[in-house]
């Protein structure tokens, strides 16, 4: 036991915490084992670990022992590598897909949660430290609180209005609205598209919202989301059906089609609207400036 | 040597009620009528896991995407 004991498991505790707060199952389903759960509180702990000992390294004017953090580094660089292969692994045997945009976004918040993980813990050590044990608390509780707010990224409500428009038939082709969804021949299949099936038009509330939305990864991402919630029609070996989002080329609205088991409109808005935006996909013309640029 | 080819679209099968207008080289199924054409084609779309579309009233292509 010496000076910087207390610090340490005062860093490691509000770390670890700090994981596993950030660590909900929600509607993603994902990790939703217990062994998937373990690992992240694993890694957690560790990056905890060396979050709160590089400010008693300093103290102790060790400064080589901050080369650790680059450990740190490379170790979660892995950590997103994992999710990434395991979810692509899974993806294909999803009945409606994430897509590659959705999977790379989901590794990179566990990636990052390891960051702020060993950020509060080293910034909670700090605080006692240099004050007392109160400090560092309330300073950990600040801590968890903007993680949060870092963590939770945007929604699609905010950067789209939703429509709900009933699908119609013209000839063999599938509409919403005035966008062409797919091409259907079998009036068998029809009447099933028109009995179960859903439109919704997301419509851009400016010019940069018109690139993001028209990414074939968020469009992917909607589709998954609105069918794990919402339930899907849809089985292997009945590619008819198929939840589908296309683009109308002339204003950039998207024409969502869906299959959901569950047919509630209201319901279905939400679930649309609250859809992550993706950082992957996120795009900003609107701030190539030529005439200033050199 | 073959190259290793990737399609991300194929006809499978055409079903249609006028063989003059459809294409040689794929499998064509010649029907009577337009209800002998979908029935043909309802079955042709749950055993090819193909989608069946239709071309003009005359033409149903059994597509794999």
């Amino acid at each position: 036991m010496n000076e910087y004991t207390y610090p340490i498991i005062l860093g490691l505790l509000v770390g670890t915490a700090t994981r596993i707060y950030m660590l909900r199952t929600d509607y993603r389903q994902y990790p939703t084992y217990l062994h998937g759960k373990i690992i992240h509180i694993a890694l957690g702990f560790i990056a905890a670990g060396l979050g709160s000992v590089a400010i008693p390294s300093i103290m102790e004017e060790d400064f080589t022992a901050i080369t650790f953090l680059t450990v740190a580094a490379s170790q979660f660089r892995e950590v997103r590598n994992m999710e990434r292969n395991t979810l692509t692994e899974l993806d294909s045997f999803e009945m409606v897909p994430r897509g590659r945009t959705y999977i790379e976004g989901i590794a990179i918040a566990f990636e990052s949660r390891n960051y702020l993980v060993m950020f509060t813990a080293l910034i909670s050590t700090l605080a006692y430290l240099v004050f007392n044990v109160w400090v560092s608390i309330s300073v950990a509780v600040i801590a968890i609180i903007v993680s949060k707010v870092l963590m939770s990224g945007g929604k699609l409500e905010d950067i789209v209005d939703i429509e709900y428009v009933e699908p119609h038939f013209e000839g063999a082709g599938l509409f919403i609205d005035n966008i062409y969804i797919m091409n259907i021949g079998l009036p068998e299949r029809q009447e099933e598209v028109l009995k179960y099936g859903m439109g919704f038009i997301l419509k851009p509330k400016n010019f940069n919202v018109r690139s993001t939305i028209a990414n074939l990864g968020q469009r992917q991402a909607i589709l998954h989301d609105v069918s794990t919630t919402l339930g899907v029609f849809r089985d292997s070996g009945t590619p008819a059906l198929v939840p589908l989002a296309k683009r109308d080329l002339d204003d950039g609205r998207v024409g969502v089609f869906i299959l959901p088991q569950v047919r509630d409109v209201k319901r279905a808005i939400n679930v649309i609207g609250a859809v992550p935006t993706l950082e992957n996909a996120i795009k900003m013309p609107t701030e190539r400036h030529t005439e200033t640029e050199g | 040597m073959m190259e290793e080819m990737d399609l991300e679209k194929f006809v499978l099968a055409i079903i249609t009620t006028n063989p003059a207008k459809v294409p040689s080289g794929t499998s064509v199924f010649h029907c009577e009528s337009k209800e002998e054409m979908e029935i043909i084609a309802t079955n042709l779309e749950a055993i090819l896991d193909g989608i069946a579309h239709l071309l003009t009233e005359e033409i149903y292509v059994i597509v794999k995407h």
